[in-house]
């Protein structure tokens, strides 16, 4: 089948990127060209998602993850930027760490290929973005609405964290 | 048997989650720690999206949903890091996590 095909090779392609990328994001010295390699991870990530068939999802991670939190993560680095100049010194954890990462791979790898998926796993389920609209303004409008309260918390706990002391004095 | 099947999601996503957790844990940089737990939220939501696509009953859309409460999550999350980052580079004049210890006994 020329379709399956098509879809496997994009999915190998995409996951070999978004791995590739991700491993440069932890891995280079230079913080701001991890930054761009982050990026590219959220691409590749967004792709994935539709070759799962999920549009939806895969437009909310380009516009959320690859524009927003992309440009709020370079924000972070320019703004502090003498970290940039130091670049990212190999921290005292690094063997601990790659130690246990390759632990969690390997036991999750493990569970994953030996548990005997639910019978529907031989099919596949098509999800469209109205359904998806469908059950979160219905089912999950309570998480819905929670998820609002969330974020204009989020954005008042941001400015009064980073609002600068002299602002504070100016006002009393 | 179709290919790629949900164990081949299922592997991207937990090598996306190790290669996320060696970020956290061995970044010296708090930026770079930042952008690693997105890794990890990510990798989530890559499991998350698979599981919805191929064991989910027709018209189950719960494992999208999830996704998109996940990603809602961390940009709350990334905006307030952002701006303890800020914070901690005004006190501490740098992000380096090694550096912040004020608290430690």
């Amino acid at each position: 089948m020329p379709g399956d095909l098509g879809l496997a090779i994009s999915f190998y392609l995409l996951a070999a990127i978004t791995l590739v990328s991700a491993l440069m994001v932890v891995s280079l010295r230079n913080i701001f060209h991890a930054g761009l390699f982050l990026v590219l991870t959220f691409v590749g990530v967004a792709g994935l998602y539709l070759t799962l068939n999920a549009a939806f999802i895969a437009a909310v991670q380009v516009l959320v993850y690859g524009g927003a939190i992309a440009v709020l993560m370079l924000f972070a680095i320019f703004l502090t930027r003498n970290a940039m100049t130091q670049g990212n010194l190999p921290g005292r954890f690094r063997f601990p760490a790659m130690a246990m990462a390759s632990i969690i791979f390997v036991v999750f790898g493990y569970v994953f290929l030996m548990t005997r998926w639910a019978p529907g796993s031989a099919g596949q389920v098509y999800i469209a973005p109205d359904q998806v609209s469908g059950v979160l303004l219905t089912e999950f409008v309570f998480p819905f609405e929670m998820a609002s309260v969330l974020l204009l918390a989020a954005m008042i706990g941001a400015i009064v964290l980073a609002r600068t002391p002299a602002e504070e004095e100016t006002k009393a | 048997m179709i290919y790629p099947a949900l164990n081949h999601y299922m592997l991207v996503s937990a090598a996306l989650f190790a290669v996320g957790l060696y970020g956290v844990l061995s970044r010296r940089n708090a930026v770079g720690v930042l952008m690693s737990i997105e890794l990890l939220l990510n990798s989530v939501n890559i499991a998350l999206v698979a599981m919805s696509r191929y064991l989910g009953q027709n018209g189950a859309a719960s494992g999208q949903v999830f996704a998109i409460f996940v990603i809602t999550v961390a940009a709350g999350e990334a905006s307030v890091a952002l701006a303890l980052l800020i914070a901690v580079y005004r006190s501490h004049g740098g992000v380096d996590v090694e550096s912040v210890n004020s608290l430690q006994g």
